[in-house]
């Protein structure tokens, strides 16, 4: 590598103004990229990775402000902060001809009102790298490159037609067409399904090794990051706390931080135990009262019956398609020419059975029909067909809208996949977790109530005086805890877990993950644990379910299905799991 | 293309309801009237043998289905009774006065778009600033501002204290002849007829009423205009153009403006439903001789044949403008679909 | 912190920041104080005519002069407040809690209830105010109470369609399921759990809208529907105002026209600080 790095980043800081002060951003950030290099930034939310990238490329929100700091592309001060070293225009041409950005969320990133070929065109036409005769041959040209089939077609098509990856690799077209040197990539599969992310993913480095290219990825996933980085920065909290090279970073870490992230990512050969235990490592912020200190498992996993506790029985769910529920418009409906299918099957005869005290985890990626199927075992959802019998009892019989009344309403309970939106903003943390308390134990208030909501509190480690709190003033882990408090308030005997920890941090997901171990031990209750990542429920399930396109394609114990998959389907899915392969190396 | 069609087909069918419900309820209203409807159908030169066949016509003998049935065959043959008054039929009173009130809506509106539309955009480029306040005052002010009163006001400013604007008693001053009948619109037929002289008269008699109706129009277009633009240049798409070097005009016009214009338009129909409203007093302060006008003066002479006609056209007008502007918005936008 | 002192250290930074709003608030506590107690304030007698006295300019005995029937204006704008308040009040309430009954149905479970609410609302949006006012007093008969009726209805739409769209959002949150599993009922759901989430956007909708309504008020009087002379009403006191305008007698028309202004300015002002105050993302 000679001359300059094309990114050079030396003591960045940034603040913000906002309602309670200045904050600060970045703290005396430094980092480099080297010409051709894939540069990871690594750290949890609020950690400043995105920041540090909205910055170099001058796009940062009206309230950020960088104090002091420099950085420098190819040589060429981007920003001197205090003085301006490079206007806006002439950012605005590097923009999309030297360095170009690509964001999460692709389809919301894209001109919804605007055919993707001509969004390619229009960075085209601006950069002066077609005519108006050609750009349009280009864009295509590009569309195809990024392995978009039927790519003429495409070109008119319009972002809500297109599939999440289908708008991320267009969103890689636009930023690859002019050719940059520099290409940023913030988050870029967030959102995708596991085997969708690694398709974009392998296409975009691909793509950028094919030309040369130098990238920034940022990320939360260190398996990713692993995976195609060649260095790693990892950040916390605005600042840089460790950069290193891949392989270096994995095999010794050297910063307790980094260390942390590491143990709590889960990998093929973890145990539960392993996730938190960083030796040396100050105590968590999370946790409080000393019964909720988790310890490794050393405790022995409460014996598993024989009894079935649950029993699910050719589950079928459709739904009817949008426009052919007929009723006058049916004579519009024969002119649609398009396929007649009428409706969606999202379960298609699906059993399993589950027996008291046992974990099942249900893997799949999106539209794979879990979470139809935890809402119908939940029974928030009515089956088009099939039976779901809990404790003897045909749950199915009685009609969802009816079940909240019903005695067996406090058998199964829920946890949920974002914390924030499972949350009444008007209730604080003590009305929601009353809640269920009210309605199903007919506690009606006073020291009783009072007292029951505090040893729940104490259960899951949730400080008491958080109690009074709303949620907006509550952590993630935080609400993920009074979450947890309110599903096991009512003592059921079947907890369906939709994704409880995928909103969360690494590290917090760690905690959590421990803690509802720890209770599904003390209170002797099943779990079904609905996840998208194999890993995280080998942590906690004794057996697992693979789900596709509506039916299950593979079911065992949890670690013999990691390890040893049998079906196509479960293989694709373990190996688009992002890790760390010293092998690579 | 044929998608669009269905869903152009669709929109008007989904009218059909709204139109109904306008029917029955100008019919429930005309059957409310005090006293003998059929009176009031038949005119002020009827006697005893035509009040009695017009309640015949009318059906009044018969049941309440059977009323509603003669009453919309006679909405379909365009009979909306006579008005007593004049003594005409009111069908023919509305559509004579349409032209005049139709006038001094598009001018106002037109009026009302040129300053608004700009005016948000400038704002919500420029947030903060001087531009932004003033904008957002503006739009504050002008939704409080009683049309009735910065009428007058405005008429006492610039006809009295400064006598720029010409005295307010309708559409042309007597010097002048109205021009010969094309559209019913004076400053366009007097243009098509080369009378440059008319043409002027009647655009000064059009300025003060047009803008004072403007002026209530523009506030609620330009606080729109300026949230939909704010909505639009804070959204993901826009930090895509930008982060890939587009111009500011493209961000602006193509990626910005384009998205804004939908919220826009919608915002247009209601609008307009204010300015049908607002017309009426308008029209009175300025002796406007337009259906508003009309309405009121039928209303103060007990013509209810009349003010239910009034009502009725009205209440149509509104239904076919936001169908427009509703056919428009599905020909524009990709995203709208079909219903489920 | 208790939650009283959090939103009062809330209100007080909204206020701070934006005074205007303040200005706002401490208007809207005058126009309240007027209403409340205006014929108690009013130094003359609003219906007190004094023919020798007629179309005086303002001045110290009577700061806002006297109208054409000797009857001082002051007075009459002062206590005319409680009436156009009081139409305003009764329009506003009425149709905010018709309208977000009926908006929170359609908004909750969707399907036909929510068609048959789209299709009312779309036919009285379809009326404009002036025009449905004209026909219903042509039906009904000219009286206060009817355009109160009309006011309403008219005023309908835009609750309903508030809290339809609030509703709506909320309608499959985290909460609402969590809720349902908790063991409520979907009616106790919407009451206890989604209504109160809706509160504040819908006061917000009603303050704005409290403006607009007083303007009606105004405005129905000023064309001759609704308060009939010799009450003392705003619109009614601009209308008989007009015909001294154009001869120059401007007083009689200014002063009712200015407080009107300003009571719905102050309204329009305090809606968009309810606003800033509730979600300061949705800032306008």
């Amino acid at each position: 590598m000679t001359g300059h790095p094309i990114l050079s980043v030396q003591g960045l800081c940034v603040e913000f103004r906002t309602r309670n002060g200045t904050v600060r951003a970045l703290d005396d950030v430094s980092l480099q990229v080297a010409k051709g290099e894939v540069l990871g930034i690594v750290g949890e939310r609020g950690s400043g990775k995105s920041v540090t990238a909205f910055t170099v490329i001058g796009l940062l929100d009206a309230a950020g402000r960088a104090v002091s700091g420099q950085a420098d592309y190819d040589g060429v001060p981007l920003l001197a902060a205090g003085k301006k070293s490079l206007g806006e225009k002439d950012l605005n041409d590097l923009r999309g001809r030297e360095i170009s950005m690509i964001f999460q969320n692709p389809r919301a990133a894209l001109n919804p009102i605007r055919p993707v070929g001509k969004q390619i065109e229009d960075v085209l036409l601006r950069h002066n790298q077609a005519t108006r005769q050609d750009a349009q041959r280009k864009a295509v040209d590009m569309l195809t490159k990024v392995k978009i089939l039927e790519p003429e077609r495409r070109y008119w098509a319009y972002p809500f037609e297109l599939s999440g990856g289908m708008c991320q690799r267009v969103m890689i077209a636009i930023a690859l067409a002019c050719k940059p040197r520099l290409l940023i990539a913030d988050e870029p599969t967030t959102g995708l399904d596991v085997t969708t992310q690694k398709a974009t993913m392998d296409l975009m480095a691909d793509l950028t090794r094919e030309r040369g290219m130098s990238v920034v990825l940022i990320t939360h996933d260190l398996g990713m990051a692993a995976a195609y980085c060649d260095r790693i920065v990892v950040m916390q909290k605005g600042k840089i706390v460790e950069a290193a090279p891949v392989a270096e970073l994995f095999k010794d870490p050297k910063h307790p931080y980094t260390k942390k992230l590491l143990a709590a990512s889960p990998g093929p050969d973890s145990a539960l135990g392993d996730l938190t235990a960083v030796p040396d490592a100050p105590p968590a912020v999370e946790t409080v009262s000393p019964a909720a200190v988790t310890k490794p498992m050393a405790t022995p996993a409460a014996p598993v019956s024989e009894n079935l506790l649950l029993e699910v029985k050719g589950l079928v769910k459709t739904f009817p398609r949008r426009g052919a529920k007929g009723g006058g418009w049916v004579w519009l409906k024969g002119h649609k020419g398009r396929n007649e299918e009428a409706d969606f099957v999202a379960v298609d005869g699906i059993s399993f059975s589950l027996r008291r005290g046992e974990s099942l985890g249900l893997v799949g990626e999106s539209g794979c029909g879990k979470s139809t199927t935890s809402s119908i075992v939940t029974r928030l959802l009515d089956p088009t067909a099939g039976q779901v019998i809990l404790d003897g009892e045909d749950i199915t019989a009685f009609k969802a809208a009816r079940f909240a009344r019903l005695p067996q309403r406090s058998k199964i309970q829920m946890v949920f996949q974002d914390p924030t939106e499972s949350l009444n903003p008007r209730y604080s943390a003590a009305d929601s977790i009353a809640d269920p308390l009210k309605r199903l134990k007919g506690l009606r208030g006073g020291r009783q109530l009072d007292a029951r909501i505090g040893e729940l509190a104490e259960m899951v480690g949730l400080p008491q005086s958080l109690l009074t709190r709303f949620p907006h003033q509550l952590s993630g882990g935080q609400k993920a805890r009074v979450g947890i408090a309110r599903a096991i308030a009512v003592d059921p005997l079947l907890l369906v877990l939709d994704e409880p920890t995928s909103a969360l941090d690494v590290s917090v997901q760690a905690v959590v993950l421990q803690l509802l171990d720890r209770l599904k031990r003390e209170l002797g209750m099943s779990y079904i644990f609905v996840s998208h990542d194999l890993n995280v429920v080998r942590l906690l399930c004794e057996r697992v379910i693979v789900m596709n396109k509506g039916r299950i394609v593979e079911s065992g114990k949890a670690e013999a299905v990691l390890k040893q998959p049998q079906d196509p389907y479960t293989r694709s899915l373990i190996a688009a799991i992002p890790h760390f392969e010293p092998a690579k190396m | 293309m044929r998608t669009k069609l269905m869903q152009i087909g669709q929109r008007l069918l989904q009218a059909l309801p709204s139109v109904f419900g306008i029917i029955v309820i100008s019919f429930v209203l005309t059957r409310a009237l005090p006293g003998d409807p059929a009176v009031y159908f038949a005119g002020m030169m009827a006697d005893d043998n035509s009040i009695a066949e017009v309640r015949k016509s009318l059906g009044l003998d018969r049941s309440w289905i059977e009323q509603f049935f003669i009453y919309v065959g006679n909405l379909l043959h365009g009979n909306l009774g006579m008005s007593l008054s004049t003594g005409r039929p009111v069908l023919e009173e509305l559509l004579t006065r349409l032209p005049a009130s139709l006038e001094l809506t598009f001018a106002g509106l037109g009026l009302a778009i040129l300053v608004a539309v700009p005016l948000g955009v400038l704002a919500a480029t420029r947030p903060g600033s001087l531009t932004d306040h003033a904008c957002r005052l503006l739009v504050t002010a002008g939704v409080s501002l009683p049309t009735f009163f910065t009428g007058l006001f405005l008429m006492y400013l610039f006809y009295y204290l400064l006598g720029w604007a010409p005295s307010p008693l309708g559409r042309l001053d007597i010097l002048y002849l109205s021009p010969p009948h094309v559209t019913g619109f004076f400053t366009i037929d007097s243009l098509l007829d080369g009378d440059f002289e008319t043409f002027w008269a009647a655009l000064r008699q059009l300025v003060l009423p047009a803008f004072t109706l403007g002026l209530f129009a523009l506030a609620p277009i330009a606080r729109m205009t300026r949230a939909a633009m704010l909505n639009a240049l804070g959204s993901d798409y826009v930090r895509t153009a930008r982060a890939n070097g587009l111009s500011q005009t493209t961000v602006l016009g193509v990626y910005a403006f384009r998205n804004a214009a939908l919220p826009v338009l919608t915002t247009l129909g209601m609008v307009f439903s204010f300015l049908l409203g607002a017309n009426v007093l308008v029209e009175k302060v300025f002796s406007w001789p337009g259906i508003g006008s009309f309405a009121i003066q039928a209303l103060v002479a007990s013509d209810y044949a009349a003010v239910q006609g009034f009502v009725l056209a009205m209440a149509l007008l509104f239904v076919v403008v936001n169908l427009a502007i509703d056919v428009l918005l599905t020909t524009i936008d990709p995203r709208v679909a079909l219903e489920g | 912190m208790t939650a009283m002192a959090r939103s009062f250290r809330h209100f007080s930074y909204v206020m701070g920041e934006n005074p205007v709003t303040a200005a706002a608030f401490a208007l809207f506590a005058l126009i309240v104080a007027l209403a409340a107690f205006g014929p108690w304030i009013a130094p003359y007698d609003p219906l007190a005519t004094d023919a020798m006295n007629a179309l005086q300019p303002p001045s110290w005995a009577h700061p806002f002069g006297t109208d054409q029937l000797g009857r001082d204006v002051m007075s009459r704008v002062i206590v005319a407040t409680r009436l156009d308040l009081g139409i305003a009040v009764s329009a506003v309430a009425l149709s905010f809690f018709i309208g977000s009954a009926m908006g929170c149905a359609a908004g909750f479970w969707g399907g036909w209830t929510d068609r048959i609410t789209g299709r009312i609302t779309d036919t009285i949006m379809a009326f404009p105010l002036f025009v449905l006012a004209m026909g219903v007093v042509a039906a009904l008969g000219n009286s206060v109470e009817n355009i109160i009726y009309a006011t309403a209805v008219i005023n309908l739409p835009f609750y309903a369609r508030v809290a339809r769209v609030e509703t709506a959002i909320r309608r499959n949150a985290g909460f609402v399921q969590a809720a349902r599993l908790c063991g409520n009922s979907d009616l106790r759901i919407l009451a206890t759990q989604v209504f109160p989430n809706i509160l504040p956007p819908m006061m917000v909708q009603v303050s704005l809208n409290m403006g607009w309504a007083i303007l009606n008020a105004a405005g129905l009087s000023f064309i001759g529907l609704g308060v009939r002379p010799p009450d003392a009403e705003w619109g009614i006191m601009v209308a008989e105002g007009a015909t001294y305008v154009v001869s120059g007698e401007w007083w009689l028309a200014l002063f009712p026209g200015s407080a009107l202004m300003l009571a719905v300015f102050c309204f329009n002002l305090l809606g968009d600080g309810l606003r800033d105050l509730v979600d300061p993302l949705r800032r306008t």
